[in-house]
């Protein structure tokens, strides 16, 4: 029973399917068609936006970074520990998602701005937040970490605690089962949140304007575009930035479906 | 003076969440192979990860080899683990799986290799060193989670379960396999198991484990809820100790009622096997009937039949002297110093010599009966006594009794050989 079209019931499934994915392929597809490529290629000559999309793509990357040198030990341990407040913690990982994007800028701007405590500490050591590419990296950060730390976290749930345990009797050390069994076991997964949570970054827009409108990421660029010049001007942006997400993000998905497949 | 691998266990309690092991002592010499015997939950395998410091004992202590290790972290034990379902590394192939512990202590690769192809060939997986754990059959695995635990040679050996999870077949070829590896290696090894015979074919000395409800009259807040249970140990003895004099209903009950004796397998050309039995040491079935359950043989001597008084014996049907073994036909591949048991619902009691497709048949004595209200054990000595299930009303209609020669049958394919 693994036909498409096995009884009347999946072929009004299809149908019903089918409506979302045209919903998101049509318009994408429209966009991605509307500009041709003489105009993709001027719009890719603009310093202005090349320089966006290479900040959004450090920018994203950065905390994909950040995210994984601490969301990895916390998984880890949401994975295997059970401690009181857990359920808080959890939810705490998970606010994020739930919470307007634009709150989130709002959030952070009341913990990291020019006079809070934590700013001016930061500032001590030349870094600030607004209106500067930290602040940028710090909104993305905050809004796309529950992917990384979840996709981990189920990752290390998957791997069997008795792995750990036999290398443990073998002479490994905490660290060394960790390691050697635990991260290569739920690496894919972590992987696969880093790609989630890169991708996630770099998309962000509404967090991102309220703490830092310039240096401009590319969804910033793209909105100021259209908000100053109109659809024709915002749109080979656009274009641009969908292909160049699609690309990559096939590619890393690509590369990460190979290790499965080897291993 | 202590040996390398022996154990002491030392009033040791440890507390989890849902269950508690209490008050465990034993000790194991060197060399031994240890059984812990006890039904599904009655925290055996939490005892082996104990032992090797995977849980925190809350008090007692543990010593290996005469060093205090109640504190020490498992990679400073020198123990080996395995586990049912192999736990074997799913990214690493079978050789990277054996070397892990040898590349955690740094050796060099020749003598990783060396050291890897050599336990390869004693467990009989040389030529899937190279091949990944997801491939390999249930009995390939649990040989090369054996392969991974010994190659460090560890002064202590844990099996927990290690032949549960295997189809009967695999089990009696890897349960023969652990039996020479110990001979060869003189490994001191703990193993875990529910199954009696098992633990009757390996092991030198067994202790049993029980768990119960926590005792209602523990501190408040052991009081958690009903669910919570602890572990003890209430027998601790040879197989034969075990089962002859258990020390109480449940270690009786769990060994259960059943015919067990020692012989010697030899091989027949029909296609079946004799198996000789040692008719001095009479059935271990004896002491396992708690209640007026009377026989005789309980002291005899403990071992193997010499093998030309097995072959002294005129053919199967021979009725039992007294002094000599009796050969009855058995269904196996094994030869040499063997187990045999026949389930006592398998022996059928006539009074007259029946003729039916059962191979084996014996003509012997009533020494004793014991009434269990449905049905009654009838103990029959031929010798060596076989314990016999027959229902109440079969009792009365052949109106059986003690001191009465009667005939026992049972086929050749109820004689379970290990």
């Amino acid at each position: 029973m693994r036909a498409l079209f096995a009884d009347k019931m999946r072929v009004s499934f299809v149908g019903l399917g089918s409506l979302l994915i045209l919903f998101v392929a049509w318009p994408l597809l429209r966009t991605i068609t509307a500009s041709g490529p003489a105009v993709l290629w001027r719009t890719l000559l603009d310093e202005e936006v090349r320089r966006s999309i290479g900040l959004t793509f450090y920018a994203s990357l950065i905390a994909t970074a950040i995210a994984f040198v601490c969301g990895v030990p916390l998984a880890y341990l949401l994975a295997r520990a059970d401690f009181p407040g857990k359920r808080l913690v959890e939810g705490i990982i998970d606010v994020p998602i739930v919470v307007p994007h634009s709150a989130a800028g709002i959030a952070l701007l009341m913990g990291f701005g020019r006079h809070t405590p934590l700013g001016k500490a930061f500032g001590l050591v030349g870094l600030k937040f607004v209106s500067a590419a930290p602040g940028i990296v710090i909104a993305m950060l905050f809004v796309s970490l529950s992917f990384l730390v979840n996709a981990a976290r189920e990752g290390f749930e998957a791997v069997d605690p008795r792995l750990e345990r036999v290398a443990r009797t073998l002479g490994a050390s905490p660290w060394r089962a960790f390691w050697r069994v635990s991260f290569p076991l739920a690496w894919r997964s972590i992987l696969s949140g880093m790609i989630l949570m890169w991708a996630r970054g770099l998309s962000e827009f509404g967090a991102v304007v309220i703490l830092a409108y310039h240096p401009m990421v590319a969804p910033v660029l793209l909105y100021e575009r259209f908000e100053s010049f109109g659809l024709s001007y915002a749109r080979p942006i656009a274009t641009l930035m969908i292909l160049i997400c699609l690309t990559t993000f096939v590619a890393l998905r690509l590369i990460a479906g190979r290790g499965e497949k080897r291993a | 003076m202590k040996g390398r691998g022996s154990v002491e266990i030392r009033y040791l309690w440890v507390d989890l969440e849902e269950f508690r092991l209490c008050d465990i002592n034993l000790d194991i010499t060197d060399g031994e192979y240890f059984i812990v015997l006890g039904p599904t939950g009655a925290g055996k395998t939490v005892l082996l990860e104990t032992i090797a410091g995977l849980h925190q004992p809350r008090k007692g202590r543990i010593l290996l080899a005469g060093e205090d290790v109640t504190h020490a972290p498992p990679e400073r034990r020198g123990t080996g683990f395995v586990y049912q379902d192999y736990a074997l590394f799913p990214h690493l192939s079978v050789a990277g799986n054996i070397a892990f512990g040898l590349r955690l202590r740094r050796m060099g690769r020749g003598v990783i290799e060396e050291r890897v192809t050599a336990i390869g060939r004693l467990l009989g997986i040389e030529h899937l060193l190279h091949h990944m754990p997801g491939t390999l059959s249930g009995g390939e695995a649990q040989r090369v989670a054996l392969a991974r635990a010994l190659v460090v040679e560890p002064r202590l050996l844990l099996l927990d379960e290690p032949l549960s999870a295997l189809d009967p077949e695999t089990r009696e070829a890897l349960q023969r396999e652990l039996g020479r590896i110990h001979q060869e290696l003189g490994t001191t090894t703990i193993h875990v198991t529910h199954d009696f015979e098992e633990a009757v074919a390996l092991g030198d000395r067994i202790a049993v484990l029980k768990a119960s409800p926590l005792r209602a009259l523990a501190r408040r807040e052991d009081r958690v809820g009903d669910s919570r249970r602890e572990g003890r140990i209430v027998q601790v003895g040879t197989p034969e100790e075990i089962f002859r004099r258990p020390a109480n209903e449940f270690v009786a009950r769990f060994v259960g009622v059943r015919n067990i004796f020692r012989g010697e397998a030899l091989s027949e050309e029909s296609g079946y096997k004799l198996v000789c039995l040692d008719p001095s040491a009479g059935p271990w079935s004896s002491g396992t009937c708690p209640g007026p359950f009377v026989l005789g043989h309980r002291t005899g001597p403990y071992g193997t039949v010499p093998k030309d008084q097995g072959r002294q014996v005129q053919g199967p049907r021979t009725e039992g002297s007294g002094h000599r073994g009796v050969e009855i036909v058995a269904v196996t591949e094994l030869e040499g110093p063997v187990h045999a048991s026949i389930r006592p619902e398998e022996v059928v009691l006539s009074r007259e010599p029946l003729l039916s497709s059962a191979r084996n048949g014996f003509r012997g004595r009533i020494v004793g009966i014991s009434d269990r209200g449905t049905v009654v054990y009838v103990t029959v000595r031929i010798p060596p006594d076989f314990i016999c299930m027959i229902t109440r009303r079969s009792l009365e209609e052949m109106s059986l009794r003690e001191g009465m020669w009667v005939h026992i049958a049972f086929k050749a394919s109820a004689v379970h050989v290990f």
